[in-house]
């Protein structure tokens, strides 16, 4: 949702000062609507008014986001509705984009390609002005979550393989996300333990037995 | 398809004027070239070229739908 807030002021300009202090952003990034001229009243004594402006943040994040991707999508010829909310959190401002379409199969990809080069792609547009960094997550039919539970599936799976043949397992390389979720996911389990080796784009989980 | 690298290379370049994208056949392969502004070199490869690649992810989606091969070239 777009933040707003109601500055006052003896003049236009303090009020719009107020305002930007109390949402702690610069005026580049905001939008500003004249809710009262400020009157000086007679003698300066009577009928004197303040000047009130409302402020509303403009949520850049998102329509950079929308923007871009919109752009992209029509170029692709994929039609493709967004829906974007964004979630600030104690680990940072996240800008979670949900594609929604017939064809998004296209735009997933092999084990998520397309969908994570999206989702970087729109990371830098989103980032290029941006004075805090915000974290965006690209996802379509649930794929994130689906490809987690995939990737918790494998984790287990290979951690008994280990187990049973007491021989390390290299698994296939992967990006940060998805090595982060197999180590989350083995952390707890005190028969193995992991750790990842190769520089990317060919790093990868390791898991070996807990001596 | 030269449209949606142009969409891309302008919306990461800081100079989106100096963007140029062509396309031609070449032994039934389409190439494309990008051009951008020497200070922007940076903006479309990125570090170990890792924004060239997610380019080049997106304009290997789009091929794929029409059922082309496409090179992705990008011109210095």
């Amino acid at each position: 949702m777009n933040q707003s807030v109601t500055g006052t002021g003896k003049t236009v300009e303090e009020a719009v000062n107020n305002a930007l202090a109390q949402l702690g952003v610069l005026k580049e990034d905001v939008e500003v609507t004249i809710v009262q001229q400020p009157e000086n009243g007679v003698f300066g004594l009577f009928g004197k008014k303040e000047a009130v402006v409302e402020v509303v943040k403009k949520n850049t994040a998102e329509d950079a986001a929308r923007a871009f991707l919109t752009d992209v999508f029509e170029a692709m010829e994929i039609p493709c509705e967004l829906e974007i909310a964004e979630n600030v959190t104690d680990e940072g401002t996240f800008l979670n984009v949900n594609l929604i379409g017939e064809n998004m199969g296209i735009l997933i990809g092999r084990r998520g390609q397309t969908l994570d080069s999206i989702q970087y792609l729109t990371s830098l547009v989103v980032n290029k002005k941006a004075q805090e960094y915000t974290r965006v997550i690209v996802d379509t039919e649930n794929y994130r979550e689906k490809r987690k539970q995939t990737l918790e599936a494998l984790a287990d799976k290979m951690a008994s393989k280990v187990g049973r043949y007491k021989k390390r397992i290299s698994l296939e390389p992967m990006n940060p996300a998805e090595r982060r979720i197999i180590h989350a996911r083995l952390q707890d389990n005190e028969n193995v333990v992991t750790f990842s080796e190769g520089n990317d784009p060919y790093r990868h989980v390791v898991i070996q037995l807990n001596k | 398809m030269t449209r949606l690298v142009e969409v891309i290379a302008k919306a990461l370049v800081e100079d989106p004027d100096a963007v140029q994208v062509t396309e031609t056949e070449k032994d039934g392969q389409t190439v494309i070239e990008l051009r951008v502004a020497d200070k922007d070199m940076g903006k479309v490869i990125g570090k170990q070229g890792r924004i060239a690649k997610a380019i080049r992810t997106l304009v290997k989606a789009d091929a794929t739908k029409h059922d082309k091969h496409v090179v992705l070239e990008i011109v210095d």
